[in-house]
């Protein structure tokens, strides 16, 4: 294949990927999208596999074929509920592959400049196959590109090496292996502050010609900055987390992709990279943070103390529950992270299947934030074959609270917080939240009095049309599935 | 003071104005009671019950009205009766003032006191005399199990093995007191109710009782409710065109009208002309609650049932309470009994007529030889004036276009100064990076541009599908691997190696992983 025809393919791969993200804009073109996305992607690959400058085909195909079993064998285990930490595992791999190859572009360069010392003839190399496609970029390269080379190779792995064990950190905290409580190595913010000028100072060592291990320890101290950075962010605010580095495996890319001077990379890349910004945009809109705020993890500029909450929790059984919904014309569900770790969507969506037979109406009212991704809700509710139409965002469902019967919560906290909108002392002041407790009665499935991810007290809990049902949320609403009429 | 109830003479009429229970609360306010012998036979009191509750039973009508100072009754008195008036003497009763005004001069020239009790005003203090309100709620109710009576389905839908019967459909027009009675009962019985009424404000009534208000697509200034007392005002030709358009379209799919549509001191406005009736399937069944004011249905014949050439029932009778003239009479009685606890605020016996009160006032037609009506108008609001709605200010043509011409401005200000901006640090950098770089970095400058483009359009229930699909195409770096891994290093070799392994799982997992989940979404 000539250079010009993987340029072709290549312009018609990003076209493609473009198309699929694209094509997210509704669930029925999202089903053709993702073709488009597995057809660009194909077209790369086999492009740039047989195009110039590319040898040791035999390795490559071993490489994608062990990655392309392990892959499938993990998607097609993979839990539903444990989406989040897959998509973050995944991240992680991007960003070594990005450190990996940052590396090695520094290698090449130094390997290409003695053989440009040794008085190599370019020509001769290339007829004998001697040398790959990007050292033959490499070798073109004059004094400046070669600085920006070395930028590049410097951002690269740098946002490779933060994405990498940020991504570790953040599956770790999904997969509930690491304690999902923010934790800060004295020093906070300040270590990060220090690291960062650190790799700064070795990437300007770089520059100037110290030599790739500069590279490595920058890489290494890069890891850390990733690692303490997520570990200082609550289990609250991962669904920022997963966009953010969703966005730096992008930029990453990007960043791999001017090093080595090829446009496909850059594209996709800087597709992938905004589209991550946006995510992390609207999860923070949707709670009212700021971006940086939530990055540096904790709650900030709270004054004064949290309103005093009075009343008790009162509980109820099963039995008083399923009177209450038997009694309902209309039902609105507010599912969080609660159902998806007690995997309890197959018994809610059983519960929706039974009210609708009755004839009551079932909406679900889904807080852009609730679970640990954008989106993670739909899915899951998806999963267990709730229609999607009946599914509905925040904006569309708030008015509608005053005028139902029954709203249930099944293990969600903070996005039902009323606290956001009457205390301006809270910690989420302001956050936009799901206006449950107008509704006529309120039915709280969650396991004990504990407080949610954020660590404060829900007045919600408290208030006279609010009544706990307290246990796991698959067992309590297995319970009432039999009393529903 | 004595107060007494004659039999009613009016022809069929079963109630009576006063009960064995409301006697003796009537006593406890100090009163001696009086009824004449068999006025409370035929709703199922006998003078027994009223002796044993210590009322006077009197033998004759004479006897009763020269013997008592206060007389109370149901009907408007006749004119044989009302010259057995003593002057002085209160007759509390229906009248009907604004159309018996013979009535009213005898009752003037007899010198005698009249409480109507049709014309207790409407406001909270008054409900419990409000004799028109427990009548029509009883009414309404009556309607219902009359037109079921006349009616050959099951108003409630059930599916049985003999086979399925659909629910009957019932449609109410005009939704006071009667109107409402009527659809809290025909949905209990499980029919499917429409219910109609002029006043908007009323659809909230309509259905917190289980009706589905039908809406009528007409703009006009709504009539405030609290204008007229809470009941309706007669309407424009326009809207009542749109009205009868409306029941024309419902009249083939409905099995039972009942009509309640009364405007005070008018004749009943015709809603349900000819063509409706028959337009409506045979077997449906039609009750007039009008029938007495001439009727809303056109064909409604007063105090007959009779049934159309095309099979329709049409029920006009008129005295639907006097035919649950046990319950009916329990309620007037109450509501007398209360109007007499208002005329006796000392509770010893005495006729306080206190005209300066908005309710006996209201309530009085004529007093000391003078006819006091129409009164004047309540001092007390019968229903608080609607709060004007908040409406957003109209702009003017002009305004808008100056709004938007303000708003166009500022965002292409805005758009202009980051454009402005990203062109001078584009220019900055170009001015020191070599072309080669400058060109891969438009193409990185649009990918971001067409990225921001593209992500906001993407659907919000889509956001995970989104993140993994970004995920599996962000394994296109194994693109740079794969340019590597031919290189002559081990090292090289090694890591591009590791590096197409891991992106690999990346792109592979990550496509499957969309796909499973994109599959998974289904419409209802």
């Amino acid at each position: 294949m000539s250079a010009g025809f993987v340029s072709a393919v290549y312009i018609a791969a990003s076209i493609l990927f473009i198309l699929a993200l694209g094509g997210l804009s509704n669930q029925e073109s999202a089903k053709r999208a993702i073709w488009y996305g597995i057809a660009g992607m194909f077209l790369a690959m086999v492009a740039t596999i047989f195009g110039p400058g590319v040898s040791n085909v035999f390795l490559i195909l071993v490489a994608v074929a062990a990655g392309a079993v392990a892959g499938a064998v993990v998607a097609g285990r993979v839990q539903m509920t444990e989406m989040p930490q897959l998509v973050a595992a995944l991240h992680s791999f991007v960003g070594l592959a990005a450190v990996f190859i940052g590396l090695n572009a520094d290698v090449m360069l130094n390997a290409v400049n003695d053989l440009k010392a040794a008085g190599a003839d370019l020509h001769a190399l290339v007829a004998a196959k001697d040398i790959t496609g990007f050292g033959e970029t490499l070798w073109h390269k004059d004094a400046t590109e070669i600085a920006i080379l070395k930028v590049e190779v410097f951002l690269g792995i740098f946002i490779g090496a933060v994405t990498f064990t940020g991504s570790v950190v953040a599956f770790g905290k999904l997969a509930g292996k690491i304690d999902g409580k923010p934790e800060k190595l004295p020093g906070g913010h300040m270590l990060n502050a220090g690291a960062a000028l650190l790799c700064l100072i070795l990437g300007l060592m770089y520059w100037n010609g110290a030599g790739a291990w500069t590279m490595v320890l920058m890489a290494i101290i890069a890891g850390f900055i990733g690692w303490h950075l997520i570990m200082g962010i609550g289990g609250a605010d991962m669904p920022v987390v997963v966009s953010m580095l969703n966005s730096y495996s992008g930029w990453a890319a990007a960043a791999i992709g001017f090093t080595l001077g090829n446009d496909l990379l850059i594209v996709t890349g800087a597709l992938v990279g905004s589209s991550g910004a946006i995510l992390s945009y609207i999860m923070c809109k949707a709670m009212n943070r700021h971006f940086v705020s939530v990055i540096l993890g904790g709650f900030g500029g709270t004054a004064g103390p949290a309103q005093e909450i009075e009343g008790e929790q009162i509980a109820i059984d099963a039995d008083g529950v399923a009177n209450a919904l038997n009694e309902a014309d209309s039902v609105i569900i507010v599912p969080g992270y609660g159902m998806a770790v007690a995997q309890a969507q197959q018994s809610v969506s059983e519960l929706t299947r039974k009210l609708r037979a009755a004839g009551k109406e079932v909406r679900f009212a889904i807080h852009p934030v609730a679970g640990r991704l954008p989106g993670h809700m739909n899915v899951l509710l998806a999963e267990a074959k709730v229609p999607y139409d009946i599914v509905l965002e925040m904006e569309e469902i708030n008015d509608d609270f005053p005028d139902t019967d029954v709203v249930i919560v099944i293990g969600s906290n903070d996005i039902v917080n009323p606290a956001a909108q009457d205390d301006p002392n809270s910690p989420i002041a302001g956050m936009p939240v799901l206006e449950v407790w107008k509704a006529k009665q309120v039915f709280v499935s969650k396991r004990g009095q504990g407080t949610g991810y954020s660590g404060i007290e829900n007045p919600l809990f408290f208030k006279d049309n609010t009544r706990m049902f307290y246990g796991d949320a698959k067992a309590s609403i297995d319970s009432l599935l039999p009393k529903i009429d | 003071m004595k107060i007494g109830t004659p039999r009613e003479i009016f022809e069929g009429e079963a109630r009576v104005a006063m009960t064995p229970d409301s006697a003796a609360q009537l006593q406890k306010l100090g009163y001696d009671c009086a009824i004449e012998s068999g006025a409370g036979i035929k709703a199922g009191f006998t003078d027994d019950a009223y002796a044993a509750a210590g009322v006077d039973v009197v033998d004759s009508a004479e006897a009763l009205w020269s013997g008592c100072d206060i007389v109370a009754k149901v009907r408007p008195p006749s004119e044989g009766e009302l010259d057995r008036v003593k002057p002085g003497q209160l007759l509390i009763s229906f009248f009907y003032p604004g159309s018996n005004e013979a009535l009213l001069e005898q009752a003037k020239g007899k010198n005698a006191n009249v409480i109507a009790m049709d014309m207790v005003p409407r406001i909270s203090r008054a409900q419990k005399m409000d004799a028109l309100s427990s009548m029509a709620n009883i009414a309404g109710y009556r309607a219902v199990i009359e037109a079921g009576n006349n009616f050959g389905r099951f108003f409630t839908g059930q599916v049985t093995a003999a086979g399925k019967v659909p629910p009957a459909k019932v449609l109410i027009v005009g939704a006071g007191v009667a109107g409402l009675a009527a659809i809290g009962t025909a949905t209990s019985l499980g029919a499917i109710t429409y219910a109609f009424d002029v006043r908007p404000e009323v659809a909230e009534q309509i259905e917190s009782m289980g009706a589905e208000f039908v809406y009528l697509d007409f703009e006009e200034a709504q009539q405030d409710g609290s204008s007229t007392g809470g009941y309706a005002a007669p309407s424009s030709p326009e809207f009542r065109e749109k009205q009868l358009e409306k029941f024309r379209e419902l009249a083939p799919e409905v099995d039972i009208v009942i009509t309640t549509a009364l405007i005070p001191n008018r004749a009943a406005p015709v809603l349900w002309t000819k063509d409706m009736v028959e337009a409506m399937k045979p077997g449906s069944v039609i009750v007039d609650l009008a029938a007495e004011r001439g009727g809303n249905c056109e064909l409604t014949v007063p105090d007959e049932k009779f049934v159309t050439d095309n099979g329709v029932t049409i029920v006009g009778y008129t005295d639907f309470p006097s035919r649950m003239a046990t319950q009916s009479s329990t309620l007037y009685a109450t509501n007398v009994r209360h109007m007499m606890t208002d005329l006796t605020p000392e509770k010893d016996g005495t006729v306080v007529h206190n005209m300066e009160d908005d309710v006996i006032r209201g309530a009085t037609v004529a007093y000391e030889g003078e006819i006091t009506f129409p009164p004047p108008p309540p001092k007390v609001k019968a229903i608080a004036a609607q709060p004007k709605k908040e409406t957003a200010k109209e702009l003017t043509p002009e305004e808008k276009r100056a709004a938007e011409l303000a708003a166009f401005k500022k965002a292409t200000k805005t758009q202009v100064t980051y454009l402005a901006v990203g062109t001078l640090i584009l220019m900055l950098i170009g001015s020191f990076a070599p072309a080669s770089f400058m060109s891969h970095f438009i193409v990185f400058a649009l990918a971001c541009f067409v990225g921001f483009q593209v992500i906001w359009n993407v659907s919000h229930a889509l956001h995970t599908p989104l993140m993994a699909i970004t995920n599996a195409i962000s394994g296109i770096i194994v693109v740079g691997a794969l340019l590597q891994i031919g290189a002559s290093s081990w090292l090289v070799v090694l890591l591009s190696f590791i590096a197409v392994l891991i992106a690999s799982i990346n792109i592979v997992g990550g496509f499957l992983v969309t796909r499973r989940m994109l599959a998974m979404f289904q419409k209802s």
